[in-house]
């Protein structure tokens, strides 16, 4: 994947919030004093009178949001994953959940490619815990094509949503002109028989690359992107499971809770196989470059190519 | 106030203390204290205080409530049943399988505007009403009740920066310092106090009154919509379990039900109330 454009979906999820204002009149922005970091600044710069700042008080935000979706605003609470899903989780769960408001959150700097700050700030969890709220609906997108799709969809779908965003730049392989975005539907990136890879955000392109290097050693790997985390394709992973015999799952997040156990949990009620997780191994992260980091927690192209071949 | 309309109130107050009671003791759960000690400004809220009509439950500009001591639902419920919200008997339903009276206030029951009931969460969602009607320029304000015991929620102080920082001057909230907690006196467990002190270093007008006494309560409330560019807090003190005797004052009453003999004398107690209240 040479020269291919990088973005990361932070700025994607400011841009789309920028670019759909003016045609969602109830769209309104709050963010936690990382407006800079978040890329909601980039709403705020040209709709200042539809930004809130509620500071460092990331519960009250979430209160805020469920108020002005209670009366009609379609509110975009954003903070880093890890004071969304994290900190806010009791206050998502009661004001926002329970009473299936209209709150879109976008956690930003999601996953152990935070990268410097370490592991205060990289929230390996927050799947997991969104995860558990009946009704929530999470989304974590792939690139910037996709990210700025699930931005709309979220819009025009009535309900909570968790929208999950990066902060390193990431590949974008989706074509604007023919990509389409369904919610809750996964994507067959690549057809297989051998193995299924089905990965999530910023894995989705690495499990791409993967795929070509298998099958240029034999290995005809099927590529699944899944955007929506809930609620999940269980027909393409069923489908998955009964057709390739082998699923290996890839997420930037941890293995207990996300991605894996969320199509482990699908398997092993319709069709199962083995599942092979790729993830956080239910350890903290550290600080580093965030490129490196991945590398260090195996979140890489080598490393699905030989955990595949492993457990072929 | 004009006597007629104070003995008005005095009587629903009476009507929504026997709801309380009535709920609670169907239950065999509930609170009943601070339900109780609230009773008297719900009433005034939803009879004389607030923009809304049970014909028209869902108007977009009807004065909005948050329960943030969602516990007190027994309150709330009967209020709304006495206004016609839905009907009074259900209220021997509440907290029972099925019953759409849930044992905290939930946005599925007619006239309740939001659920509630984890403390610290109602004033954040309330700010966000009163944000809502500020962007959209709409008339309603937003009132929220909030207890003593749940501003030692640190939410709640995020809340009061948020509201001051937006001049919402549409957000009315309401302290019940009947001065009791589960665990004993606010000022032994965790000491809220000076509650007043603490709002206006936040930047809200603070009123206090009188939570049994309907000029009192006329006259703060009067004075709460007059203020401009700040949001308004009224610090009621009250009595827990006021109305019921054995109930006033005990924070054993908490959160705990009548049985069959003590739902007699409060019974008896109210009737009698009621009674003295007849020409």
């Amino acid at each position: 994947m040479a020269d291919v454009i990088k973005k990361a979906t932070r700025e994607s999820y400011g841009e789309a919030l920028t670019e759909l204002a003016e045609k969602y009149p109830e769209l309104v922005v709050l963010d936690a004093d990382l407006a800079a970091a978040t890329k909601t600044g980039i709403f705020k710069k040209k709709y200042p009178e539809r930004f809130f700042d509620c500071g460092i008080a990331e519960c009250n935000m979430m209160g805020v949001a469920a108020g002005l979706a209670n009366t009609g605003k379609i509110p975009f609470a954003s903070t880093f994953a890890m004071f969304a899903a994290g900190r806010a989780y009791e206050i998502i769960r009661n004001s926002i959940g329970y009473p299936h408001l209209n709150v879109k959150i976008g956690a930003t700097h999601a996953g152990i490619s935070v990268g410097e700050d370490g592991a205060t700030h990289q929230c390996n969890e927050d799947i997991a815990l969104m995860r558990t709220i009946p009704g929530m609906t999470i989304i974590n997108p792939a690139d910037d094509v996709e990210a700025k799709a699930a931005v709309e969809a979220a819009i025009k779908f009535n309900g909570p949503v968790y929208m999950r965003f990066g902060r390193l730049a990431a590949p974008v392989f989706n074509d604007p002109a023919t990509y389409k975005f369904e919610l809750g539907k996964g994507i067959t990136l690549r057809e297989g028989k051998d193995v299924t890879i089905i990965a999530t955000g910023l894995m989705v392109s690495k499990a791409i690359a993967a795929a070509e290097t298998l099958a240029k050693e034999g290995v005809d790997a099927r590529v699944i992107n899944i955007h929506t985390i809930k609620p999940i394709d269980r027909d393409i992973i069923a489908k998955a499971a009964a057709e390739t015999k082998l699923i290996v799952t890839v997420e930037e997040h941890s293995i207990i809770g996300g991605l894996g156990s969320a199509v482990a949990e699908v398997v092993t009620e319709t069709t199962p196989c083995k599942v092979v997780k790729i993830g956080v191994n239910d350890v903290y992260g550290f600080s580093g470059p965030a490129v490196d980091l991945l590398e260090e927690f195996g979140l890489s192209e080598s490393n699905i190519v030989k955990t595949v071949k492993e457990s072929l | 106030m004009e006597e007629s309309l104070k003995k008005h109130l005095q009587k629903i107050a009476v009507e929504v203390r026997k709801g309380i009671i009535e709920g609670t003791f169907n239950a065999k759960s509930g609170h009943p204290g601070g339900s109780l000690s609230i009773a008297d400004t719900i009433t005034y809220l939803y009879y004389a205080q607030m923009n809304v009509n049970p014909e028209n439950p869902e108007d977009d500009e009807r004065d909005r409530f948050v329960l943030s001591k969602g516990h007190c639902a027994p309150a709330l419920y009967a209020v709304l049943a006495e206004k016609g919200y839905f009907p009074k008997e259900e209220l021997k339903t509440l907290r029972h399988i099925g019953s759409r009276l849930q044992g905290h206030p939930c946005i599925n029951i007619p006239g309740v505007d939001m659920s509630s009931g984890s403390l610290g969460q109602g004033i954040s969602v309330a700010c966000g009403m009163a944000l809502s009607a500020k962007i959209s320029n709409k008339p309603y304000r937003v009132y929220t009740i909030l207890g003593d015991g749940e501003i030692q929620e640190g939410m709640v102080w995020e809340a009061a920066m948020f509201a001051s920082h937006n001049k919402l001057d549409n957000l009315i909230a309401v302290v019940d310092n009947n001065g009791l907690q589960i665990d004993g006196n606010i000022a032994d467990v965790c000491s809220p106090y000076p509650i007043d002190e603490k709002f206006k270093a936040f930047g809200w007008h603070v009123i206090t009154m009188n939570a049994h006494d309907f000029d009192e309560i006329e006259k703060a409330f009067n004075e709460a919509v007059s203020i401009k560019d700040k949001p308004v807090v009224i610090i009621q003190n009250s009595i827990k379990g006021k109305g019921v005797s054995y109930m006033e004052n005990q924070a054993g009453w908490h959160g705990k039900a009548p049985n069959a003999d003590e739902y007699k004398t409060a019974m008896e107690e109210l009737n009698a109330q009621l009674e003295s209240l007849e020409d």
